[in-house]
């Protein structure tokens, strides 16, 4: 009987710990919601999402040049990152002698603990002056700091569509072989649109992680707040906003800044349910 | 072209490295190690700094193993996939996604401000440790998974108990792999900037208590760097942050080798 009931108590404690584990996300919500949004109501949600004036000493409070700014830098990231990751992924699903695929993967294992402000050091002292002598513009720009994040989320999208192109079952490539294909029409036509789930998922934890990323972009991208008009612009983002503010933010500034977390948090929860379900279709 | 796809990707990684343990390694000597910036940081070396990294992921990996392994334990064995399963999981899921620059922010308000512990190690580990939680609970569940089912019913056949058969027969074969999460774990906290500059504040004096704030080695290094401090002292410190990182991957990646050999 004792016995009995030292199982039930552990089996409420290990439920108890599970939920602690969840509450944190809901804690996370109420706190930065509690924070940040009684300023979007007092100035409206419409004057706080598109207005374009951001001068926290005016009380003036618009945050469309950081979303915009955050869009542009992400989708540059993608346009570089999406190739690069499934050539990559598909490299080592499919082609590679093993000891390539060794040396890549313990690479990009690298790439990943690289720390962030590294990547955002080595953008400012190698690409930043790149850019600007080739390019020109001020060289803090949209495309410096699109160059870095496309490198940052590699490991991300890597790891997640080399795992769905290695789910799929291996009659697929071997029909698709026995009629004939080639090794890269089988790749091309079959692996990769039925892996399509998966590769999409890792797509969008990858534009998470881009939208997310604060201290590299705080040293590359200049900071400036105005609505960008080509890459070469500096620019800021929803999260430089916030990491560059933060420290000496009081008042209405600071939970301006929190309501800026708050944008951030829903688009990033909605990306990350989408990746879950993606990803949840791939198993079923 | 798939090739230079791959080949473009490791040079990348490889310049990063190069450029960076190049002009820092020269920096790196006994005394950068063993003593406490001076002037800001343009002198002296990066010992506070390394004392705060440590304190901070102590605190950290205290607080998540146990919520982690917790959670992946009730996760594997103690229920069957069902609604409360699968609410878990996406809960767990949607956290692994939240920016670091988040969790600074609920970290700044909770802990420093809210729960009143100021910029302390204290707050930077708990706001560190809600962020490495995700890791560690998705490792250590795979580890359970990876457990052969017949390990299972032998104990209950012998008349185990759940709690029995998990302390006695589970946890140590998973042993290798939990650690592996709690490493991974570690380097995040290591690398970690945005929510330790939100928690635990930036300063360079040698902590005392668990209420001292601290600056870790990526603050450190991001300071020195934005602030144009001192780019010798910068590469320096960069050097070690890198050193450090490859160090703790290479051991975990020797760890998971040792693991999955052993299972096979």
């Amino acid at each position: 009987m004792r016995v009995e009931l030292k199982e039930k108590f552990i089996e409420k404690i290990l439920l108890l710990i599970a939920f602690s584990s969840i509450s944190i996300l809901a804690l996370i919500a109420f706190f930065i919601f509690g924070e940040g949004l009684p300023l979007i109501w007092k100035i409206g949600p419409k004057s706080f999402l598109l207005g374009q004036r951001w001068v926290p000493s005016q009380g003036s409070f618009g945050i469309l040049p950081m979303i915009v700014g955050s869009f542009w830098v992400t989708f540059g990231a993608l346009l570089l990152g999406i190739p690069l990751g499934l050539a990559c992924s598909v490299f080592l699903s499919e082609w590679t002698p093993p000891w390539a695929g060794m040396i890549l993967r313990s690479g990009i294992q690298v790439l990943a603990g690289i720390p962030s402000v590294i990547y955002g050091f080595w953008g400012l002292i190698v690409l930043v002056p790149l850019v600007r002598n080739f390019l020109g513009g001020p060289g803090l720009s949209i495309l410096s700091g699109s160059l870095i994040l496309s490198i940052m989320i590699l490991p991300t999208i890597i790891s997640i569509s080399e795992d769905s192109i290695k789910a799929l079952p291996p009659s697929y490539k071997a029909g698709a072989l026995a009629l004939g294909a080639t090794h890269w029409e089988t790749i091309w036509r079959v692996l990769i649109p039925a892996a399509r789930s998966g590769i999409v998922a890792s797509i969008i934890l990858g534009m998470g992680r881009a939208l997310g990323e604060t201290m590299a972009m705080i040293m590359i991208l200049g900071n400036a707040v105005k609505m960008p008009s080509s890459f070469l612009d500096s620019a800021r983002t929803l999260t430089t906003n916030i990491g560059i503010e933060m420290g000496y933010a009081i008042g209405d500034h600071r939970q301006a800044l929190f309501a800026t977390g708050v944008v951030l948090f829903l688009i990033i929860m909605l990306l990350n349910s989408l990746a879950l379900v993606l990803s949840r279709r791939r198993t079923a | 072209m798939i090739w230079m796809a791959a080949l473009s990707t490791m040079t990348v990684m490889a310049l990063i490295i190069i450029q960076v343990l190049s002009e820092g390694l020269p920096v790196l000597s006994l005394r950068f190690f063993l003593e406490s910036p001076r002037s800001m940081g343009r002198e002296g070396g990066i010992l506070s700094p390394i004392i705060g990294t440590i304190a901070l992921t102590i605190v950290a990996i205290i607080v998540a193993t146990p919520l982690g392994v917790g959670t992946a334990i009730f996760l594997g064995e103690y229920t069957r996939e069902g609604k409360v399963s699968r609410v878990i999981r996406f809960g767990i899921g949607c956290l692994a996604g939240v920016p670091s620059i988040i969790f600074g922010l609920f970290g700044f308000v909770f802990f420093v401000i809210y729960l009143n512990m100021g910029w302390s190690i204290l707050s930077g580990g708990l706001a560190l440790a809600a962020m490495i939680l995700p890791t560690i609970i998705c490792t250590a569940e795979e580890a359970l998974r990876a457990i052969p089912y017949a390990l299972r019913e032998v104990s209950y056949s012998l008349g185990g108990t759940r709690w029995q058969t998990v302390t006695r027969t589970i946890l140590p074969n998973a042993m290798p792999g939990i650690f592996t999460g709690i490493i991974l774990g570690v380097c995040r906290s290591i690398e970690e900037t945005a929510v330790v500059i939100l928690t635990a504040g930036s300063s360079l004096i040698i902590p005392t208590s668990l209420f001292s704030p601290v600056r870790t080695m990526s603050v450190h290094f991001y300071i020195l760097a934005r602030e144009g401090i001192s780019m010798e002292m910068a590469y320096g410190t960069g050097a070690a942050l890198i050193l450090l990182v490859l160090l703790v991957n290479i051991k975990a990646n020797f760890l998971l080798n040792r693991y999955v050999r052993k299972k096979r």
